[in-house]
């Protein structure tokens, strides 16, 4: 996916696709707190990006501008090549909002919740009528059209709130967090619903610190920390910049395992680029795991339980930070 | 992935009701899950009211010479005056608890923000919600005074007017005292600590000139004391001094009108900073 430089996008002719989000130096205060430090952003039309990072990062402060529902403190911002400040209204009916927590109206019907915000949008009713019918098969919530929302389960709720979102046939989605707290095979259906939009051209642009959630969806993904971006591209990119192809876990049980990484670290081993030491096992990035095994084995580090996998961006979050993404 | 289809079926000039009406008809959609709640309320509250003090409080008063002193049956002055304090019960109410829920509790402020409302409509379009309703009060609280005897037809009708006004205006100095609140303790200490001295105190059940003199003045700087002199003046066209006030009618227009246009001004100020962070 190309990244569109910000005046291009600014000033672009109309036939050409616009950048859905620009961000230049874009800041968040909260007093004193800095919650975004100056990030910049380039969000092409029909791009799923996502933001990655652990609790606290930035990531809802920055969506919550683009949202333009929070102020910008510094730094310059074009949303849909509008200006957030001046043109909120419009930004926002053609934005559609995932919120991190379910903001439905618990009291009302399925089927009321999408009409109110139909209305909100200022859509005709017939026009909504004909919408929610369309909405509900996409969230596959037909059957539960009459029910009121209370009733719902979690990743029905969750389904809901997207079909909401998209009662104004939004250019941009914003979704924080979109599966947090769903069980897994909630979260696959969710994942899917996306998938859908995503073929449809919809620009979606998603929080998360799953990191499966990211390489799952996302086309391009910046990890943030401290409110600052460390890294940035496709998850294949950032593997392949950061880490190994595979990496090698190694657990010496609880009581051995801090002594024996700092023993691994020590041997000093040609094929292994760098050891995360965690609690209960050390993370070797390593081009060669077998070799790496058979070393141990021989300087008598035989590791009680070992494990080769593919690299994650969870091991890139980790190698960038020292910490894990969920704790 | 190439260039974005044109997803967008609905030119954006499709919008064009104004986004305090359709904040209004969002209000409506969730009423009519509550229309029976609305109507035992509105008919029960009245009935009760003017059965304990207009007839049952009301037959001792009356006996004891209050109609002497008061010029009409207890029942009238007392059913005027809760005219004007019950718009006053439903304003604070309507700008207290479902104010703190939509935004903390249902939390759908917050999801009229991520669409074109902004806060400013979302005070307009509960207000005008909250005039339909409140007006509809009023008409069944008349409705039970005339059946009661209480009042005359013509005369309720009017003192709907100004009862409504003091309705809205605690409804917006309501909704800004509650915009700013982070729990709800501060809804029940104000309605403890100021909604009920008001009620008990603003000449809705005796004329404030049974109280002593420096009382008095406090009453008369109470925003309810406005409501209930003018909604009596109107009401009860035949009283004068001293059952009712020779403070002129305007005065008690223009305290209740600023204080209406305080609250609304403040109450759009608190909204926007709770919701625009």
């Amino acid at each position: 996916m190309s990244t569109t430089s910000a005046t291009d996008a600014a000033t672009a002719d109309p036939a050409v696709p616009m950048a859905a989000v620009v961000a230049r130096g874009l800041t968040k205060h909260f007093g004193d707190l800095v919650a975004v430090d100056g990030i910049d952003i380039d969000v092409a039309a029909g791009e799923t990006f996502a933001f990655l990072g652990a609790n606290g990062a930035g990531k809802t402060s920055a969506m919550r501008m683009i949202a333009t529902v929070s102020p910008v403190t510094a730094g310059d911002l074009r949303v849909l090549g509008m200006d957030p400040t001046a043109d909120g209204p419009a930004i926002r009916s053609r934005l559609g909002v995932v919120p991190q927590e379910d903001n439905l109206d618990l009291e009302l019907t399925v089927r009321e919740n999408l009409l109110v915000y139909g209305l909100y949008h200022g859509l005709p009713r017939p026009l909504i009528r004909a919408r929610i019918d369309e909405l509900l098969a996409f969230a596959q919530l037909t059957d539960k059209a009459d029910n009121e929302v209370e009733s719902l389960s979690g990743g029905m709720k969750r389904r809901l709130t997207i079909a909401r979102a998209l009662v104004n046939e939004p250019d941009l989605v914003l979704l924080d967090e979109p599966t947090t707290g769903l069980d897994p095979q909630a979260r696959h259906v969710l994942w899917d619903r996306l998938h859908e939009l995503r073929s449809r051209g919809v620009t979606l642009l998603l929080t998360t610190h799953y990191m499966d959630e990211a390489e799952q969806l996302a086309d391009r993904l910046v990890i943030m920390d401290h409110g600052r971006i460390i890294a940035e591209g496709s998850p294949r990119e950032l593997i392949e910049r950061h880490v190994t192809r595979e990496v090698l876990e190694v657990r010496f049980g609880s009581g051995r395992q801090p002594a024996a990484t700092d023993a691994l670290l020590a041997l000093g081993l040609p094929e292994v680029d760098a050891v995360e030491g965690l609690a209960e096992r050390a993370i070797v990035h390593t081009r060669d795991a077998q070799a790496t095994l058979d070393a141990l084995d021989r300087h008598d580090l035989r590791p009680r339980g070992h494990l080769t996998r593919r690299a994650t961006l969870e091991d890139v979050f980790l190698r960038l930070t020292g910490r894990q993404l969920v704790d | 992935m190439g260039a974005a289809p044109d997803v967008r079926t609905v030119p954006i000039g499709a919008a064009t009701t104004r986004p305090a009406l359709r904040v209004m008809a969002g209000e409506a959609i969730a009423f009519r899950r509550n229309w029976r709640g609305f109507l035992m309320s509105s008919f029960g509250n009245p009935v009760a009211f003017l059965a304990a003090m207009g007839v049952g409080l009301g037959t001792l008063v009356d006996r004891g010479g209050g109609t002497a002193t008061l010029e009409v049956d207890y029942v009238a002055f007392v059913a005027a005056g809760l005219l004007a304090a019950s718009a006053m019960q439903n304003g604070f109410g309507d700008g207290a608890w479902p104010v703190m829920a939509g935004l903390k509790w249902r939390r759908n402020f917050e999801a009229m923000m991520a669409t074109p409302v902004g806060p400013r409509d979302l005070f307009v379009g509960r207000l005008l919600w909250a005039t339909v309703t409140f007006a509809g009060n009023l008409l069944a609280f008349g409705l039970v005074a005339i059946l009661f005897g209480a009042l005359d037809a013509g005369p309720v009708l009017l003192g709907i007017l100004p009862a409504l006004l003091t309705g809205l205006a605690f409804q917006a100095l309501s909704t800004a005292y509650t915009a700013g609140l982070k729990a709800d303790t501060g809804l029940t200490n104000a309605y403890r600590f100021g909604i009920m001295p008001l009620f008990l105190f603003s000449g809705t059940f005796f004329p404030i000139t049974q109280l002593p003199t420096a009382l008095q003045w406090v009453a008369v700087a109470t925003p309810l004391y406005h409501g209930v002199e003018l909604t009596r003046k109107v009401a009860l066209p035949e009283l004068g001094p001293p059952v009712v006030s020779t403070i002129p009618v305007w005065v008690h227009v223009a305290y209740l009108v600023a204080m209406f246009a305080g609250g609304a001004w403040w109450a759009v100020r608190r909204l926007d900073r709770r919701l625009y962070t």
